[in-house]
């Protein structure tokens, strides 16, 4: 009996010890950052970093707006693409769908999530980018392209938290309705739906935060031209893939500023989660 | 109900298996280091370390990304047949390497470019091991197939950006260019002349608002192929013939000979350096890779041999 208690206690500490190296793991990342990107920013200055429109690093001249506009337009088209058709993936899986084809769907969409980002990146680079260059003219490697593969590449995220999160619904509140004479699609919409909203805020904010972070595949598809796109058909440079490309050539205040760029992606990561943590609370009756 | 209940038994027996294994893990962990700290295993490895470090000669190799690849296997073939040497290679790109063998932080620069400015009064040695040259590709149903050194810079500067200023068809022209730092870039610009002198600085003239920006030489190839308006330029090494064009310059095909002769403009020399006289311990690295065995190398690896 004693043995089985000092097992509990030794459990529960490796447990600790495992929670406090994932937090070290998040400080250090952190530290690093701020100590690498901070600097730059103050020594750029903060106005003419975030608004500046040229990037010439070559020249010293470190404006990323344009990539700002890239990340912010790139991440929105996505989320409202992926997240339309995640979202009623979700709803037909849990609600309409029988057993058996859900069963036969609900992997097949989990596959999705596990094909390598690079993977996106090439089908993007070889069929999606020549497709849009034939079909709407232009470069091809665009904006249009980067929302397509990027709606994508969340669309799993987006289906299957909002399916958990639908599913948690419980059967008495469809009951409810469906007793009180509302049709199975008011049901679904006015009482289902509404009922699931926190986990499917839950998927919508880890779809953008993966939209917003996404490299590989963005960088084979987005044109990397850093300019503030006119068009669906532009070609963009998110801040991402900026990192991707240039940290293995740059030295010096140049490899500082794409530091600084990470920074920023930090703050709009945590801006992004406590928002979402924000609503959450609000929304705490349903 | 019932489906409820096993779920649970079978819970509990890995709650159970799970605590023997974590216990099983610890103990293990801490056998294993009471065992190996005072043990001479350790003290064994340290001493062997020694040896080999007295025994090896540790040469310092540094400079530019296009010539490491071909830098790594020379030095993987003569470092067989040469098990006291060893070569450490960084390529920070080719002016870093130049200014480290100046400091002293290195006993070989690798360089993707001749020397210029400064770095031409510093004594330093070169010995051109390979040459390479940059192919202007275009897509395979693209008429043009001659440009001028001239209409090159012209296109890239974004002076002219339409194809039938060539004889081709009434298409805008796409650029497909690398990313700011890029060797070949970096050699491109100098050659064709795509840069201007800026407050002391050389500022690149290549029209980036109007270009793709690709990431690789295999990405720039995938770029030209995918799109009819496009131009793109890459190392004559990873030139693929069967999904781009390459250009005649000057009405000169882009050979291996061309650029041999010379002939084709936009070739550039892989260079090594030495500040001085190569030490008795570079001199024979140096001759290795200008011996036919190094050469059938820099050959196999589609370079064009000095030799």
């Amino acid at each position: 009996m004693k043995l089985k208690k000092y097992m509990t206690l030794g459990v529960e500490k490796f447990f600790w010890l495992c929670a406090i190296l994932s937090l070290l793991a998040l400080l250090l990342i952190l530290g690093f950052l701020l100590k690498e990107g901070l600097p730059p920013l103050f020594s750029i200055g903060f106005k003419s970093f975030l608004l500046g429109q040229r990037w010439k690093p070559l020249e010293e001249t470190f404006g990323i707006f344009p990539m700002i506009v890239a990340t912010v337009t790139a991440t929105a088209g996505a989320i409202l693409l992926g997240g339309f058709i995640g979202l009623f993936t979700a709803l037909f899986l849990a609600e309409v769908a029988s057993p058996k084809a859900a069963r036969l769907i609900r992997p097949l969409i989990q596959l999705l999530a596990g094909i390598p980002s690079v993977v996106f990146g090439f089908f993007g680079l070889v069929l999606i980018v020549p497709w849009i260059a034939n079909r709407f003219g232009g470069p091809g490697n665009s904006l249009l392209a980067t929302i397509l593969i990027l709606s994508v590449m969340i669309l799993p995220t987006l289906a299957s938290i909002s399916e958990t999160a639908l599913r948690a619904v419980p059967q008495e509140y469809r009951e409810g309705s469906l007793a009180l004479g509302a049709s199975p699609m008011e049901t679904l919409f006015k009482v289902t739906l509404p009922a699931a909203k926190n986990g499917i805020i839950a998927a919508f904010v880890l779809g953008i935060g993966r939209a917003v972070g996404e490299t590989m595949a963005v960088v084979l598809v987005c044109g990397n031209r850093p300019q503030i796109p006119q068009s669906l058909l532009d070609p963009i440079r998110p801040m991402t893939s900026t990192i991707a490309m240039e940290m293995s050539y740059s030295s010096g205040l140049h490899q500082e500023a794409l530091f600084a760029i990470g920074v920023i992606l930090l703050i709009f990561i945590v801006a992004l989660n406590l928002s979402v943590n924000y609503i959450l609370r609000g929304n705490k009756d349903l | 109900m019932k489906t409820y209940g096993k779920t649970q038994v079978l819970s509990s027996s890995i709650k159970r298996l799970s605590l023997l294994g974590l216990a099983a893990i610890m103990l293990m962990g801490t056998l294993g280091c009471s065992k190996t700290a005072p043990g001479d295993s350790a003290a064994l490895q340290q001493q062997t370390a020694k040896e080999t470090a007295a025994a090896q000669t540790i040469l310092q190799v540094n400079g530019s990304t296009s010539v490491e690849k071909l830098m790594t296997m020379l030095s993987d073939r003569y470092t067989a047949k040469n098990p006291g040497v060893s070569l450490q290679i960084q390529a920070p790109g080719s002016s870093a390497g130049i200014k480290a063998v100046h400091d002293g932080n290195a006993q070989i620069g690798m360089s993707s470019r001749e020397l210029k400015g400064d770095e031409l009064t510093w004594g330093l040695k070169e010995t051109v091991i390979a040459y390479d040259g940059i192919a202007v590709v275009v897509h395979p149903s693209n008429p043009v197939k001659d440009l001028t050194t001239e209409q090159v810079n012209a296109i890239f500067s974004g002076k002219i950006t339409n194809w039938k200023e060539f004889g081709g068809a009434d298409q805008e022209i796409l650029l497909v260019i690398r990313e700011a730092g890029s060797g070949t870039r970096d050699a491109f610009e100098e050659i064709v002349k795509l840069f201007e002198e800026k407050d002391g600085k050389k500022v690149s003239t290549i029209a980036e608002d109007r270009a793709i920006i690709a990431d690789s030489t295999n990405a720039i190839t995938q770029n030209v192929s995918g799109k009819e308006s496009a131009i793109g330029y890459v190392s004559l090494g990873s030139l693929n013939t069967s999904s781009t064009i390459p250009l005649k310059l000057n009405g000169v095909e882009c050979t291996a000979d061309n650029i041999k002769n010379k002939s084709y403009a936009i070739s550039r020399p892989f260079l090594l350096l030495t500040q001085g006289t190569p030490s008795a311990e570079v001199q024979p690295v140096l001759d290795y890779i200008l011996s036919a065995d190094g050469q059938a190398l820099v050959t196999e690896e589609k370079f064009i041999p000095v030799q």
